[in-house]
């Protein structure tokens, strides 16, 4: 099928609008469609959607008045990487600059990763008894709201025991 | 090892000859790990990147992998051989570019390729051929295990494994399929990936990852979120839901053009391969098009006397790195589509 509007290249983004009961449908080209404003944006690079995510972080900020990401002089005693550079740049300067900049970075991480801040991968098995235990009962806590979300009390019962017995 | 010696062949993993790789081309799955008490390469001076890739390629050369590996210093490679490399997907465009110590561990096979001091400071990734996304994160899992026992990575009990950037948190992990939709893209239909793959949290790249077009319809799936799911969960969301949803949606259009418009497929099919018998001049990126419809043509039955093995060895062999280093000389944009186009002639004729 061809673009309504070129009439040369082959329509690859079909519309179908509703309107008072009436059913138009419009069948444009990738470029005729971004004319139009209608583009799809089918993949967003990694840095762009940082980019946009620090922007809007720092907008959220400003508008509650603790205006972080500007005013991010604040510099990590460790690698001297300030969030004012990681937001041009978006990478960080050290492991340690998740700890500094937690509370700034946090929203950002959770708004990346669908909404995640914690993590319930893999672990290494050099790490401490006690991290191990604090992420087996982050994971456990996390099991234990699905169950009571789910009704489920025989489950969150036993989960529950089982937290009780880690902390 | 030298990376000359790979350019007389493709990458076993580029896609095997046997029907499971006729839409999965291969999978990846890769690692992004960095050493505790070492800054991250945005922050890290020279001197500490020196020491750091010495230390990360003992620990590398020292664990037992099933097959053998060899250090390359990508500082010292010459530009066009770490072309080469990336062409055939064993180090990334950014390594090539990189500046400063930094190196790669290849395997023999081509299988297991590690990155030291790129994004981040150990960049580990395993290849198969066909959708073989679990193997691939066994055995990345188990090399990960293995180098985790010589050094100390940098993780927190919160965000798990810490990476330059965020958005490679928690697990650190990359899946990616390379696809070849040649069908659901003539049709029209490619709209399908793109929607499977929001879905599903994922990104569609083109053959070359970030930033690149999908030339001769080939697409990278890749996940995006690495923090919050346990590995397993995210292999199996991609090798057990999005990858064969996307495979049947392309063998269903296939099937369609086969049933409704063969005539119109074996047109475009031979034309596609006159060309290619015929041309005395081809630039890569027409030559990577071409190939792709000749690829759908030998898998559709439309085409007898050539064998994927052929096209999958010209895909490889036709990339500008390789063609000037089997010429053994610099040639420049004319001279390489002159080349290619009589390596392509000379591949097709003997069949």
């Amino acid at each position: 099928m061809l673009c309504q509007i070129c009439k040369e290249r082959t329509a690859t983004i079909h519309l179908t609008e509703i309107n008072g009961g009436l059913r138009t449908e419009t069948h444009l080209c990738q470029d005729c469609a971004q004319k139009e404003g209608f583009a799809v944006q089918a993949q967003i690079p990694l840095n762009e959607l940082l980019s946009t995510l620090i922007a809007a972080g720092a907008k959220n900020a400003v508008e509650s008045g603790k205006n972080d990401f500007a005013q991010s002089d604040k510099a990590c005693p460790i690698c001297g990487m300030t969030l004012q550079r990681f937001s041009k740049e978006s990478l960080l300067g050290c492991p340690d600059d998740y700890t500094q900049f937690q509370a700034q970075l946090l929203p950002l991480i959770e708004r990346s990763q669908n909404g995640a801040c914690q993590h319930c991968g893999k672990v290494p098995s050099r790490l401490g008894e006690d991290e191990k235990d604090k992420l087996a009962l982050a994971q456990l806590k996390r099991e234990l709201e699905k169950a009571v979300r789910g009704e489920d009390y025989e489950t969150a019962a036993k989960l529950r025991d089982r937290i009780q017995k880690l902390q | 090892m030298k990376p000359a010696d790979f350019c007389e062949h493709p990458s076993k993993w580029f896609g095997g000859a046997d029907s499971s790789c006729q839409v999965v081309i291969s999978s990846r799955v890769r690692l992004a790990r960095n050493i505790a008490g070492y800054e991250f390469l945005p922050c890290l001076s020279s001197e500490r990147r020196r020491e750091l890739l010495e230390k990360l390629r003992d620990v590398m050369l020292s664990i037992k992998l099933d097959e053998p590996v060899s250090f390359l210093d990508i500082d010292q490679t010459p530009d066009i051989e770490r072309q080469l490399l990336a062409e055939r997907h064993l180090i990334s465009q950014q390594h090539v570019r990189g500046n400063g110590p930094r190196g790669a561990v290849i395997a023999a096979g081509e299988s297991f390729t590690a990155m030291i001091n790129e994004e981040d400071h150990l960049r580990m990734q395993v290849y198969g051929a066909g959708l073989k996304i679990e193997e691939c994160w066994r055995r990345i899992d188990h090399i990960d295990d293995l180098v985790e026992q010589k050094i100390e990575y940098a993780f927190s009990a919160r965000f798990g494994y810490l990476t330059a950037c965020p958005t490679n948190l928690g697990t650190g992990i990359r899946v990616s399929v390379m696809l070849h939709l040649p069908a659901l893209k003539m049709t029209g239909q490619i709209e399908k990936l793109l929607n499977t793959a929001r879905d599903a949290d994922l990104t569609v790249r083109g053959l070359f990852g970030e930033g690149t077009d999908a030339v001769g319809d080939f697409y990278q799936l890749s996940n995006q979120i690495t923090l919050g799911k346990t590995e397993q969960q995210i292999v199996d969301s991609f090798a057990k839901e999005a990858a064969p949803r996307i495979v049947a949606y392309e063998t269903a259009a296939r099937q369609a053009m086969l049933e409704n418009r063969p005539c119109a497929l074996d047109d475009k099919v031979q034309r596609a391969l006159g060309v290619l018998r015929n041309a005395c001049l081809i630039s890569s990126q027409e030559a990577l098009f071409l190939l792709s419809q000749v690829r759908l043509g030998i898998n559709l039955g439309r085409i007898s006397n050539i064998s994927i093995a052929t096209v999958n060895e010209l895909f490889m062999l036709t990339q500008p790195a390789h063609l000037q280093l089997r010429a053994g000389k610099t040639l420049d944009a004319d001279q390489r589509d002159t080349l290619r186009a009589q390596v392509i002639r000379q591949k097709l004729a003997n069949n």
